[in-house]
């Protein structure tokens, strides 16, 4: 998937969305690692960067693929790593949602949903180890990364407020 | 989790309503779209009951992709069929791509400028502090748990997929069946 930028963006989300069990969050190892690592479509840098902007969009996180997209092919790139990612997902949800009654309760289902939920949260803790990596290049940013990471826990205040902190915080130079 | 509010679903959303609702829980979706749609389905319009929108919701957690996207197309398909569907679907993702689209061509212009890198530098650091709330939180109940499986397998895959980088496909093929297949014999016990 080399050639075309919008045949290998559509291709790497249609098939990462497949593998994205416990959400966008659980996807972000995979998309760093294709965006970063295998296409060298943007630096580490310009990655944190874009999912920092994802965060402070309103809408669900999974639009972070719309700015991997933009950066890579404009506003095509963005619409096709959009569509790429969200519809085999939509098909297959749209299908399952019609046998959904038949099998809910089915002993199979519940094992799946339980199995999947350990995976899941190593794929997120991944997200969050390749994330910090890339965002954090000095003591006091792994601080900022580690008090948000206190603050949302204990408290339940609107991360947006701590969204605005570290955003300050980087203008002034500390981080 | 029952809820007293909204004991009955009361109303049906027509295609516009859909469209809108979710349009607006999109916009209004700093941190997260569930709270939101919650909030507005179950609570403001009755369209479902608690436990509809728990049932609904866990089969969105069940298929793979965005949780709130694959609810979205459920919700819509239940009220409107493919048509319902896609007008969600629409609300959900048409105002925030629109909005990322317009920042992404001022990351384009401006991605040079050193205070924009910097105020991005720190969000993302808070960013990934978020996450790892999200973490701790969800690892709870499972590390807490005495002879389980669970941690095993999520630290197997935060190994595999954080520090060896492996490709998501290939764990993921390696590692969902064995932890089913755990969780299968678990649960039966």
């Amino acid at each position: 998937m080399n050639g075309n930028p919008l045949l290998s963006l559509f291709g790497y989300f249609a098939v990462l969305s497949l593998f994205a069990v416990g959400g966008a969050n659980a996807a972000i190892p995979e998309m760093h690692r294709i965006a970063v690592d295998v296409m060298h479509w943007m630096t580490d840098r310009q990655f944190a960067d874009n999912f920092a902007m994802a965060q402070v969009a309103p809408g669900p996180n999974v639009i972070v693929v719309t700015l991997i997209g933009y950066h890579v092919a404009g506003i095509t790139g963005a619409a096709v790593a959009t569509v790429g990612m969200c519809g085999p997902t939509c098909a297959m949800a749209f299908v399952v949602a019609r046998f959904w009654d038949r099998f809910k309760d089915a002993p199979w289902r519940i094992a799946i949903q339980a199995g999947l939920v350990p995976v899941s949260l190593g794929l997120i803790a991944a997200s969050a180890f390749v994330l910090a990596r890339a965002a954090d290049h000095s003591v006091y940013a792994w601080l900022m990364t580690a008090a948000t990471a206190a603050v949302t826990y204990f408290t339940r205040i609107n991360p947006l407020w701590v969204f605005l902190i570290a955003g300050l915080l980087g203008l002034s130079g500390w981080l | 989790m029952p809820d007293s509010a909204a004991p009955v679903a009361s109303s049906q959303p027509s295609l516009t309503e859909l469209f809108t609702g979710f349009a607006k829980v999109a916009v209004s979706g700093f941190g997260g779209a569930l709270p939101w749609a919650r909030r507005m389905i179950v609570e403001q319009r009755h369209w479902m009951t608690a436990d509809e929108f728990n049932e609904t919701f866990s089969l969105s957690q069940f298929l793979p992709g965005p949780n709130i996207v694959n609810f979205c197309v459920v919700f819509g398909s239940r009220f409107g069929g493919a048509a319902g569907a896609a007008v969600a679907l629409a609300g959900l993702l048409g105002p925030p791509v629109v909005i990322v689209t317009i920042l992404a061509g001022f990351y384009a212009h401006f991605g040079d400028l050193a205070a924009l890198t910097r105020i991005l530098g720190g969000i993302a650091s808070a960013a990934a502090g978020l996450i790892i709330a999200n973490v701790i939180k969800m690892a709870e109940p499972m590390f807490r748990r005495r002879r389980d499986f669970a941690p095993v397998v999520a630290i197997v895959g935060f190994v595999a997929v954080a520090l060896v980088r492996w490709p998501l496909p290939l764990v993921f093929a390696v590692l969902a069946p064995v932890s089913v297949a755990l969780a299968f014999v678990w649960l039966r016990r």
